[in-house]
């Protein structure tokens, strides 16, 4: 059986605000799991009590069946949301530190981190101080801080959020090195084209629950398919008619129509040629945005700016 | 990887804060100065206090005879003077000029002194007593007897005195020694006492608390921080401590005893150490619950304030008044007794039962402070934003 680390009803209340309710959920080792929700939802919150940064006040948190203890989460890779070094030591001195207060030995430590300067290119600024660098060196060097140990398990809290593009193809390939080594690789973030192209699985998460967990294709599943038909010369309500269809919108030559389980395509396709010409016919499976805005009911992109 | 106990990661905690502290340009400033301020005092003392202070007195020819018994009246009296022989103007010029302080002139029957504005209250003494010597031994002859004897009889005479109230056994030497150990242990506290609570908020304010936190527990961070802070402090008052008494005894201006040198550098080391470990608990607790450096200062306000009161009772009492009563009250608190202690211990006037006492009582409150500070430091320190009252700190569990 694969080890996972499993986060099982555990629920936290800040006063009269219930920040968790409950939330169930897995991470595989070898999987990178997304976490989606809007502000609010209790992402972070879940983070903090998976790294005993904060107590739950009920609940479990398991890796490999064991309850996590110390031991086990010094051997987490931690990116907290609110990113934080030392801002007047250098960037090696730093990392060194941090490993060592992982448990590394003095010599694992200046090898690790060397490795890690170098992989995430910023070897040049080693005994810079870390206020020096740019926001986008600086969030390296955090990234290098939650990798430097080696750990067992990645528990990263935004790992993109402001990063450049370069930068963000560099922290992917990162976290699918890691998940290919074994490690479950579990992160949040509200950027939902990149938790789609790179997760195996995303939950999404409400108001402290849980509310759909799986592949994006499996989250998919139940949702509706919908074909947009290029045919500048239809007239309205041309594929009205047609069994299993509904028209959602249709202008500029272009129909978007959405499609019940079981419909022929192939029949709206002839339906469209009937019309006039047609220059576009494509299938559109809904994305996790999509998905998202169904489920939660809210772009995230809207809150997005409160957690910069 | 290794598994790791609580001491390596507390020892892992304090070299990071020595090194750093090390580093420290403005640990370093305030260090040398420190000791260049101690050197300065060692020889500015010996020059003001070695410096002779002799009146110089000239006699004319005719008053030359006086000179023995003007030089042996002033020796009697603790006057120091030297004579020299001057005729009458050039002696009134050297007067004027200050090169004389006084010029004798006239002879042994009527004594005449020139000065230039006043004469010297010490040496009216000595003049006084040589003429009403002269007018004894005149009369005495008249009445046929040997001045020579009278004067032996005079000099022998002494006076019997029985102090009722032993006398204080503070000198101005220790006295120096007091007020500079007082400044030394007050600005010592102040200065690492600000540095745990400065340290404790930088973690905060940078949010590398958190990080810190998913692999140390708070209180581990927190005793890492006092003791690497308390180590560099320990090497800093060392230094300046054996800096101040070497500077002193090689200038001279100190005369103490190597034993009792020696003992007040190790009072004042033994409550550094003490009043470090319970200020800068203190300190540590209530600079975790702030966020901002900006906000430091209000908050370590209280603590502050018990250093300072006991600081500037301590200055202000004790110089004019060692014995005071009040403040060897104060000296066996634990909020007082790392400021006002070992100044009394400098000037030497505590018996050993108090020093026990205050040694046992702060000795008693550092594990209290230790428990409370955890508890709160531990509850407040990851609470960024607004400032932690400090009941919720430590009613949150």
């Amino acid at each position: 059986m694969t080890r996972q680390l499993e986060i099982d009803q555990v629920s936290k209340r800040y006063g009269d605000i219930v920040a968790l309710h409950g939330i169930t959920f897995q991470v595989r080792a070898g999987e990178i799991f997304g976490l989606v929700g809007s502000n609010g939802a209790g992402k972070t919150t879940a983070m903090r009590i998976v790294l005993g940064v904060l107590a739950a006040d009920a609940g479990a948190v398991r890796w490999d069946g064991r309850a996590i203890d110390l031991d086990v989460r010094r051997r987490i890779g931690y990116m907290p949301e609110e990113r934080g070094l030392y801002p007047r030591m250098k960037v090696a001195e730093q990392l060194v530190y941090l490993a060592r207060l992982h448990g590394m030995s003095a010599a694992e430590a200046r090898a690790s981190v060397n490795v890690w300067t170098e992989r995430l290119a910023i070897a040049g600024r080693r005994d810079d101080d870390v206020i020096k660098l740019s926001l986008g060196n600086q969030q390296r060097v955090q990234l290098a801080s939650a990798l430097v140990h080696d750990p067992e398990i990645l528990v990263l809290d935004e790992p993109f959020s402001g990063l450049d593009p370069v930068a963000v193809d560099v922290m992917s390939a990162v976290l699918r090195d890691q998940a290919r080594a074994g490690v479950p690789v579990m992160f949040s973030s509200h950027q939902l084209d990149l938790v789609e192209r790179l997760c195996d699985r995303v939950g999404i998460v409400r108001q402290g629950r849980m509310v759909a967990a799986g592949t994006v294709d499996e989250l998919r599943a139940g949702g509706r398919d919908e074909l947009i038909v290029g045919a500048p010369a239809a007239p309205p309500g041309w594929a009205g008619g047609l069994a299993g269809v509904t028209v959602i919108d249709q202008s500029g030559g272009h129909t978007r129509l959405a499609l019940a389980e079981g419909a022929d395509d192939q029949a709206i396709l002839r339906a469209a040629l009937a019309t006039g010409p047609v220059h576009e016919f494509t299938r559109s499976r809904p994305s996790l945005t999509d998905l998202f805005r169904d489920i939660v009911g809210a772009d995230p992109a809207d809150t997005e700016g409160e957690a910069a | 990887m290794t598994s790791q106990n609580p001491r390596q990661a507390i020892g892992l905690i304090a070299s990071r804060e020595i090194v750093t502290r090390l580093r420290s340009k403005a640990f370093r400033i305030a260090t040398g100065a420190s000791v260049l301020i101690l050197i300065g005092i060692a020889v500015v003392a010996k020059l003001a206090g070695g410096s002779p202070s002799y009146l110089d007195v000239g006699l004319t020819p005719g008053a030359v005879p006086l000179t023995g018994v003007v030089a042996s009246t002033a020796g009697s009296i603790h006057v120091d003077l030297r004579t020299r022989e001057v005729d009458d103007s050039a002696g009134r010029g050297q007067v004027r000029d200050g090169k004389l302080d006084a010029l004798l002139i006239g002879d042994a029957t009527s004594i005449q002194v020139v000065v230039k504005t006043d004469l010297d209250d010490g040496l009216r003494s000595v003049l006084q007593l040589v003429a009403q010597r002269a007018a004894l031994d005149q009369q005495v002859r008249a009445l046929g007897g040997d001045p020579a004897r009278v004067a032996a009889g005079i000099s022998a005479a002494t006076v019997t005195v029985t102090p009722l109230v032993p006398p204080k056994k503070t000198n101005s030497e220790q006295l120096a020694v007091g007020i500079i150990t007082s400044v030394l242990i007050y600005m010592a506290l102040l200065l690492n006492g600000q540095a745990v609570a400065q340290g404790v908020v930088e973690e905060k304010t940078s949010r590398v608390v958190e990080i810190l936190l998913a692999t140390v527990r708070p209180w581990q961070l927190m005793i890492g921080k006092v003791l690497g802070l308390g180590v560099v402090g320990l090497i800093q008052v060392s230094v300046i401590a054996l800096a101040g008494v070497a500077a002193g005894v090689a200038t001279g201006s100190l005369h103490l005893h190597a034993t009792a040198a020696f003992s007040t550098i190790a009072w004042l080391i033994a409550w550094f150490l003490l009043g470090y470990i319970a200020y800068s608990l203190a300190f540590a607790a209530v600079a975790s619950l702030v966020s901002r450096q900006e906000e430091v200062a209000a908050a370590v306000t209280p603590v502050l304030m018990l250093l300072i009161v006991g600081y500037v009772i301590g200055i202000s009492i004790l110089p004019a008044n060692p014995d005071s009563g009040f403040v060897a009250v104060l000296s066996l608190i634990p909020i007082f007794s790392p400021t006002l202690m070992p100044v009394r211990l400098a000037l030497g006037v505590v018996p050993a039962w108090q020093a026990a006492v205050s040694l046992a009582g702060i000795i008693a409150v550092i594990p209290l402070l230790l428990w409370f500070s955890a508890r709160v430091y531990s509850n407040a320190v990851l609470r960024s934003g607004a400032r932690v009252r400090l009941r919720d700190a430590w009613r949150a569990g």
